[in-house]
């Protein structure tokens, strides 16, 4: 079985799946339970001031009958005193200490810092998580992500928390930022141990049309909040990616955090740079069992790909992320549909039809091709006609000289595996960037043409 | 609701609830999003109105609850009922793509009846304004002959177009065999009604207790208007022609199912007991499936050939069975026995093969109640008094199945009087289709 321990800035966890700071890691119960269900670590619910919060907190987008694709929420830090908490974590690190406890932290002048930071090493944390990232409520007040989006004052917080702390610091960032990467370097230029990212995006999640206030409602009036949850993975992705290949953001470690709901989540999350993952929407959808089948999922596709350690996963995908000036434009695939799986819905030739590239037929003999086309004369079907097993002749088939391989039709096709992207002998290697070095850049029919 | 039409309300049928009641909410959604929304898809194909299943689909999972039984309304004007007893299984539920993948298909009839339920329930905004003329051209006359589902669907369509439609029915409430035929469990007359109340108030007119032929005559009809429709259905219930036939106990199956679902459980006289049910398609099915849900003692259908050439379908054979009738295959009834008081005591039956009777083989079925569900005469006598309308050898009127013409230019006919007896989608894309034949030629005439 794979090897799922990590140490991450000399941190030791049992695997890479933490609770972010969030719901879920409210209070010491819920903690200890989490760690019963599996989970290695936590991130505590950001600590500093208590504040008041409001009902109702959260929306969520519904996408074809799957609840919660995306979440949002106008909920601030902990609402609990600083003293509550403090008892609770170090209650929780005395009966779990081979558990990682975080403390996320938010506050204002540089003796809060001190102070802060000074009473959560006393009730033993593991490290600390500096929020700079959430986008509502706190930002009005100056704090959260007004940090995350000002690299100087990024940079000068934290290198405050670093004069004070003894234990690790994570600097967790905002992607309602520009450029992620200034933002990762300036983390680091401020002494930053490790980055978490993301937190969540700035949101509307919808309005209530009957009362013509945006959701969630609270009485009249509503306000913008932050979006997180299955629907950010991409986003989330490009970031970790993003920072793990760079010169300097890419020296520290990175907690990767948005969506993760699987452990292929996690994986695609470590195989793009980051050490270990942080959980929030998909905890608070399922519960903290979802640990199970992603200690087991990880451990399982690990051990069939020969990977024999978390730190042998980690950033395996990050050398081929790379330019699109750097992608072969040699390289062809087109699309091959299987006759014996297809159900004949036909979403395929209607998306090839109106959004791609006009090239999925049905029925027998020739049928004429858009007078754009780039190849020639008819497009002939192939003989004998592909037959179904269950479609019969609602197969449709692929005009292959006029498919650019954009995936489209394998995108839409209901049916797993019935729609194929397979490669076909292309051009000779080369890029746009070798082109444009060999003073091949400029194509005919431009703007001065 | 206060109805133009009463019925009793204790009638026997209600005893029958619905075997599918309407989908909630979250159960509508739940399935709509299940449809994949396929292209030229095969259930639209499947639906004798060609309803646009999969448009009408997703606008149940937008919540465009109105727009969605707006597109079933302009195929289907009677796409309630339809929803609630077109053989969903063998037609656009059977051609669901899901099907091949092996895979429950989209409960298309169960959403149809969920989008057209709300549209048009009580203190609903009207969906259609009828044209108060046709766009092009003068308001024309028709009269229809029979308020089933043909000529329904057939005025309907007119008067939407801006035309003038009188309908003449000789029972005192409409809906042909909609009303007075459908098993209870699939839907209720008083459902129907309402659905027919709805079509009326779209300028449809409607003349109760007038048969054609004696209340008014088939010269009149064609004199006085520009087209005359026919949609008369079958006639009576075809008799077995066996000894012992006439006197208590013995009943014809269509007649047996209206008294069921029209008359109070006083007056319909049902004689549930020992049931024998004579016949192997659906109306022999239905009366035997009902007489074992409104508590028969013994149900069992007497039907000539093996079970595998009844012409009932395999679904409702199956419900049937769930029910407790038994099926009493290559037997056929030789005369009825009935005591010193002429009381029915059992049905005397021959045994068959290949339908023909082996001799030596009579023996007595003990019954209280023979239905007897054979087929339904051909209502030759009307049709002959409309010159130049003709008929096939099956008795059927002889009419363009796609658009209902018949052999005298002023007359158009369609349902169960043309096919012989199909279902109630049948009866309306026939209705529907002549109708549109009508408003497209008096345009071109007016445009000429
Ligand atoms: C027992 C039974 C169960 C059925 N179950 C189903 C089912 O579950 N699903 C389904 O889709 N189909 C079912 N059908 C078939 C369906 O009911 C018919 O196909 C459909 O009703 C035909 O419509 P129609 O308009 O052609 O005729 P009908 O519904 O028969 O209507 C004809 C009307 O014309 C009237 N009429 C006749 N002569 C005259 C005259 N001279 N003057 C005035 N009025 C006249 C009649 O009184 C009647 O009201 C069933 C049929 C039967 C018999
Ligand atoms: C209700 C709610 C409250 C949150 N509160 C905090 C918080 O106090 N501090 C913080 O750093 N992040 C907070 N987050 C952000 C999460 O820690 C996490 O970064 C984000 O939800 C993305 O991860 P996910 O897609 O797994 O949910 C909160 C998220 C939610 C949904
Ligand atoms: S290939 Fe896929 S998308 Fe195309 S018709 Fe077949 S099942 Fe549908
Ligand atoms: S009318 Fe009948 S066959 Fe047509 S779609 Fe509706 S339920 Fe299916
Ligand atoms: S065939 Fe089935 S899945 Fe496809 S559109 Fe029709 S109901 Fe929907």
């Amino acid at each position: 079985m794979a090897d799922l321990t990590t140490e991450f800035c000399g941190i030791k966890s049992l695997n890479p799946f933490w609770l972010a700071s969030a719901p879920p890691t409210n209070t010491g119960e819920q903690v200890m339970r989490a760690f019963d269900a599996g989970w290695a670590g936590a991130v505590w619910k950001t600590l500093g001031d208590p504040i008041v919060n409001v009902t109702s907190r959260f929306g969520a987008v519904d996408y074809a009958g799957q609840k919660m694709m995306g979440l949002n929420n106008i909920e601030l830090i902990t609402d609990r005193p600083l003293s509550v908490n403090l008892a609770e974590i170090r209650d929780v690190k005395k009966r779990y200490p081979k558990h990682v406890v975080i403390a996320s932290l938010m506050t204002e002048t540089k003796h809060d810092w001190q102070v802060l930071i000074q009473k959560c090493e006393d009730a033993g944390v593991d490290g600390l998580e500096l929020n700079f990232g959430c986008p509502h409520g706190m930002c009005e007040r100056g704090m959260g992500s007004s940090v995350g989006q000002e690299p100087k004052l990024l940079t000068e917080i934290t290198s405050w928390a670093k004069e004070f702390a003894k234990t690790p610091v994570f600097v967790k960032l905002t992607p309602n930022t520009g450029d992620i990467v200034e933002a990762g370097q300036a983390a680091v230029k401020g002494g930053g141990d490790a980055i978490s990212l993301i937190n969540t995006i700035k949101s509307i999640i919808g309005v209530d049309l009957e009362r013509m206030v945006p959701v969630p409602r609270v009485g009249q009036g509503s306000s913008n909040g932050g979006y997180c949850g299955p629907a950010v993975k991409p986003i989330a992705l490009h970031m970790v990616a993003a920072l793990a290949r760079d010169e300097i953001a890419g020296t520290v470690p990175i907690s990767g955090i948005g969506g993760v709901s699987t452990w292929r989540d996690a994986a695609e999350f470590i195989a793009l740079g980051a050490s270990n993952v942080q959980v929030c929407t998909a905890v608070m959808h399922y519960g903290y069992r979802i640990v199970a089948d992603m200690i087991e999922g990880l451990s399982e596709f690990m051990d069939r790909q020969g990977i024999a350690n978390i730190a042998a996963l980690r950033g395996r995908a990050v050398p081929s992320y790379k330019e699109w000036g750097d992608l072969d434009l040699g390289y062809k695939l087109v699309a091959k549909i299987d006759p014996k799986t297809c159900i004949g819905c036909q979403l395929c030739v209607t998306a090839c039809n109106d959004g791609a590239h006009q090239c999925i037929f049905t029925g027998p003999g020739e049928r004429t091709r858009p007078p754009h086309a780039h190849t020639k004369g008819k497009a002939t079907a192939p003989t004998p006609l592909p037959l179904g097993k269950i479609a019969g002749d609602r197969v449709p088939w692929i005009d292959e000289p006029e498919c650019v391989g954009c995936n489209l039709c394998q995108l839409v096709c209901p049916v797993p595996g019935c729609i194929s992207m397979v490669e076909v002998p292309g051009g000779a290697h080369e890029t746009w960037n070798d082109r444009v070095a060999a003073g091949r850049g400029k194509i005919p029919g431009g703007i001065h043409d | 609701m206060i109805s133009r039409f009463q019925l009793p309300d204790d009638r026997v049928e209600k005893a029958l609830p619905d075997k599918k009641p309407l989908l909630g909410l979250a159960e509508a959604r739940a399935e709509s999003e299940r449809c994949l929304y396929c292209v030229d898809a095969p259930c639209i194909k499947a639906c004798p109105t060609e309803i646009d299943v999969p448009t009408f689909i997703k606008k149940i999972a937008t919540g465009n609850i109105r727009g969605s039984a707006r597109t079933i309304f302009e195929q289907n004007i009677l796409g309630y009922s339809c929803a609630r007893v077109c053989p969903t299984e063998v037609l656009c539920e059977g051609a669901c793509v899901y099907n091949g993948w092996q895979k429950a298909p989209i409960k298309i009839g169960r959403l149809q009846r969920y989008a057209t339920q709300h549209a048009t329930a009580q203190g609903e905004p009207a969906m259609f304004t009828p044209k108060s003329a046709p766009t092009k051209g003068a308001r024309r006359k028709v009269a229809l002959v029979g308020a089933g589902p043909a000529s329904l669907s057939c005025a309907a369509t007119l008067t939407l177009e801006g035309h003038e439609a009188t309908i003449f029915e000789r029972l005192p409430v409409p809906g042909g065999l909609n009303t007075t035929g459908i098993a209870p469990y699939k839907l209720h007359a008083e459902d129907a009604l309402h659905e027919i109340e709805w079509v009326l108030d779209l300028g449809v007119e409607v003349k109760t207790g007038m048969e054609i032929g004696r209340d008014v005559s088939a010269k009149e009809l064609l004199d006085g208007y520009d087209a005359v429709f026919l949609g008369v259905g079958l006639g009576r219930d075809t008799k077995l022609g066996v000894v012992g036939e006439d006197g208590p106990g013995v009943h014809g199956a269509v007649q047996w199912i209206e008294r069921m679902k029209t008359l109070k459980k006083s007056d319909a006289k049902l004689h549930l007991g020992r049931v024998i049910v004579v016949g192997g398609g659906n109306t022999a099915i239905d009366v035997a499936r009902e007489s074992a849900l409104l508590g028969a003692e013994h149900v069992t259908m007497v039907y000539r050939r093996g079970p595998d050439e009844m012409s009932g379908y395999l679904h409702e054979m199956d419900g049937a069975r769930k029910e407790g009738v038994t099926l009493t295959a290559n037997t056929l009834p030789h005369s009825f026995v009935r005591d010193a008081h002429g009381k029915l005591v059992a049905l005397r039956v021959v045994q068959t093969r290949h339908g023909k009777p082996l001799p030596n083989t009579e023996h007595d079925l003990p019954c209280d109640a023979v239905v007897v569900a054979i087929g339904q005469a051909k209502l030759r006598e009307l049709a002959k008094q409309f010159p130049g309308v003709e008929m096939d050898d099956r008795g059927c009127i002889k009419a363009d199945p796609k658009t209902g013409a018949t052999g005298n230019p002023k007359v158009w006919s369609g349902g169960d009087c043309i096919n012989g007896g199909k279902e109630v989608v049948n009866a309306v894309a026939d209705g529907r289709n002549a109708a549109r034949t009508l408003i497209a030629a008096w345009s071109s005439k007016a445009s000429e």
